[in-house]
């Protein structure tokens, strides 16, 4: 059974977070590429690594252990600290 | 709700009353009049007649029924008649069957309602009751844990917090008489609309029990009191919080404690009504630590300060002398820092006793300033002894400390060596501003020791006032 929470709040912020506003250039930043575990998303993930590479961006690259749960904590400070986009790999 | 026309009978089971009746309602079922029952505990009981499926006890709650087997007459959808339990004479004469139970007792008393079971009665309001929450509904992700949820969502205070189910929503709100949607005020900084209702939320959250709500309440409306300065307070560098202090019968309602450790921890009530006020500044108001709390320190009373005063003394009482009479309870929201020791196991008198605590009070935010802060002093049962063996009342007290905590004129040089001060003034300045020094009786029976809780460096006009509001149900 769905458990319902009251939000305490002024309800002054949306439900959900507002994602950063994108940057207008790669130029200078580090790509992070998470490999959520799919099957053959690491083949996609290949192809955009060579792509970004090309246009001299910085390419780093982050694998979850399991699509099924969420990224370890770990993981996702892994990424946030060493990076400035993200792309998350999907696949199927 | 309407209902079938005929007899209704609300029945379980794992009743022995319900069981022995059933050839009764094979007879009503046989006998011409429409004859529908709900079972609560089995939809295959009784074997004979119309059984409707009530496990979910939605009928039997709309019904208000405590007791099975009920009966019911309905006529036009709307209940005419009602019997309880099992009487034979009765049940004969409610429904015109004369024969009616031939053989079985005259007489047994029927069970206790599903519905009415311990613990339900909130499930089955939520559920099929008239509760409406208007605070936004947020379902869990599945598998998703409560507690971790309410913390990703940033609604704690960096404790663990008693996530805000319907049920608890509605226990909460059954602590008070007032509507959920009525408006105490804005809560800032974001200046957001206060409602009964919210505050309840955080009341949940903060784990207290629903008869607290009322002090809550009252300490939320204490607090948006435009003389407290709640949005200054919970925004300034200084160390302050809000603190509550609780006076009159609810304190023993309530279980609250005024004796040992009062200032600490360990007691639900003292901890929970103060840390529900803050909760409801940082979930209602937005007002966070390192954002729009600039707290360089804070302390750990901002975790919620909240304790009852001992008014089992010659004293008057802080209520008493704020306008609200004894029998009447009330809380008072002062701007607190930590407390601070005093200990004096030496004086006998109560002069000597005011000089020791004066002499700790000067050095109060710093021993060169004056006029800075207001302080409360919670005098503990030991040196309260003092006072009240030599006839003192809390008025002469409150006099003599005001009048032994003025600091030379030539003493006050804040950054500046001794020798740049102004050393020709011997006139002496009030470290307190009149009304600035107030006086609490509480603590344990050991210790000849009391606390200094000095408040925000913003008071009065230019800051902060106490506030007191009565506490209604």
């Amino acid at each position: 059974m769905t458990t319902t929470l009251y939000d305490p709040t002024g309800e002054f912020e949306p439900l959900a977070r507002q994602p950063l506003a994108k940057p207008a250039t790669l130029a200078g930043l580090t790509l992070g590429l998470l490999d959520i575990s799919k099957s053959r998303g690491d083949v996609f993930l290949d192809r955009l690594a060579a792509r970004f590479a090309a246009e001299g961006v910085t390419v780093k690259r982050f694998k979850k252990p399991t699509f099924a749960k969420p990224a370890p904590v770990d993981l996702l400070q892994d990424i946030a600290t060493q990076c400035d986009v993200v792309v998350e790999g999907l696949a199927d | 709700m309407l209902l079938p026309d005929g007899f209704v009978a609300i029945v379980k089971r794992d009743c022995p009353t319900c069981t022995l009746i059933e050839p009764v309602l094979a007879a009503l079922a046989a006998s011409g009049r429409p004859l529908t029952v709900y079972s609560q505990d089995d939809p295959t009981f009784p074997a004979t007649g119309h059984v409707v499926d009530d496990r979910e006890l939605a009928v039997s709650y709309r019904l208000a029924i405590e007791t099975v087997p009920t009966l019911l007459l309905v006529e036009d959808g709307v209940e005419t008649g009602r019997l309880v339990g099992w009487e034979r004479d009765e049940w004969r004469a409610f429904t015109g069957q004369d024969g009616l139970g031939e053989g079985l007792p005259g007489y047994r008393p029927g069970c206790g309602s599903r519905s009415v079971e311990p613990g339900i009665a909130e499930r089955l309001a939520v559920r099929h009751g008239e509760f409406h929450v208007r605070s936004r509904a947020l379902d869990l992700p599945e598998l998703a844990d409560d507690q971790e949820y309410c913390f990703e969502r940033g609604w704690s205070d960096g404790l663990p917090v008693v996530p805000p189910t319907a049920e608890r929503l509605y226990r909460m709100l059954k602590g008070t008489s007032r509507a959920p949607d009525e408006v105490l005020g804005r809560m800032p900084p974001l200046l957001t609309e206060v409602t009964v209702e919210k505050v309840a939320i955080n009341a949940v959250l903060a784990g207290c029990k629903p008869e607290y709500l009322p002090a809550v309440l009252a300490a939320v409306e204490a607090a948006l009191d435009p003389a407290f300065c709640l949005h200054g307070l919970l925004a300034t560098t200084w160390f302050s919080g809000p603190m509550l202090i609780v006076n009159g019968p609810v304190r023993r309602a309530l279980g609250m404690n005024w004796a040992g450790n009062v200032l600490g921890q360990g007691n639900r009530a003292n901890a929970t009504i103060g840390r529900a006020l803050q909760l409801a500044v940082r979930n209602i108001g937005g007002g966070k630590p390192q954002d729009t709390d600039m707290s360089t320190f804070g302390h750990p009373g901002k975790l919620g300060f909240c304790f009852a005063e001992d008014e089992d003394t010659p004293w008057t009482t802080l209520a008493e002398d704020r306008g609200v009479p004894r029998a009447r309870s009330a809380v008072t929201v002062f701007s607190a820092d930590g407390p601070i020791g005093c200990v004096d196991q030496k004086s006998r008198t109560p002069e000597d006793l005011i000089y020791s605590l004066a002499g700790s009070l000067r050095a109060i935010d710093h021993i060169d300033m004056v006029n800075a802060a207001d302080v409360v002093v919670v005098i503990g049962p030991e040196h309260g002894r003092v006072f009240d063996e030599a006839g003192w009342d809390k008025a002469r007290a409150t006099a003599a400390l005001h009048a032994a905590t003025r600091i030379k004129g030539r003493d006050l040089g804040m950054g500046t060596a001794p020798g740049a001060r102004r050393e020709n003034d011997d006139g002496l300045k009030p470290k307190f501003r009149a009304g600035g020094l107030t006086l609490v009786r509480a603590g344990g029976p050991a210790g000849l020791f009391s606390a200094l809780i000095p408040g925000w460096l913003m008071k009065g006009e230019l800051g902060t006032d106490p506030v007191t509001r009565e506490i209604r149900a």
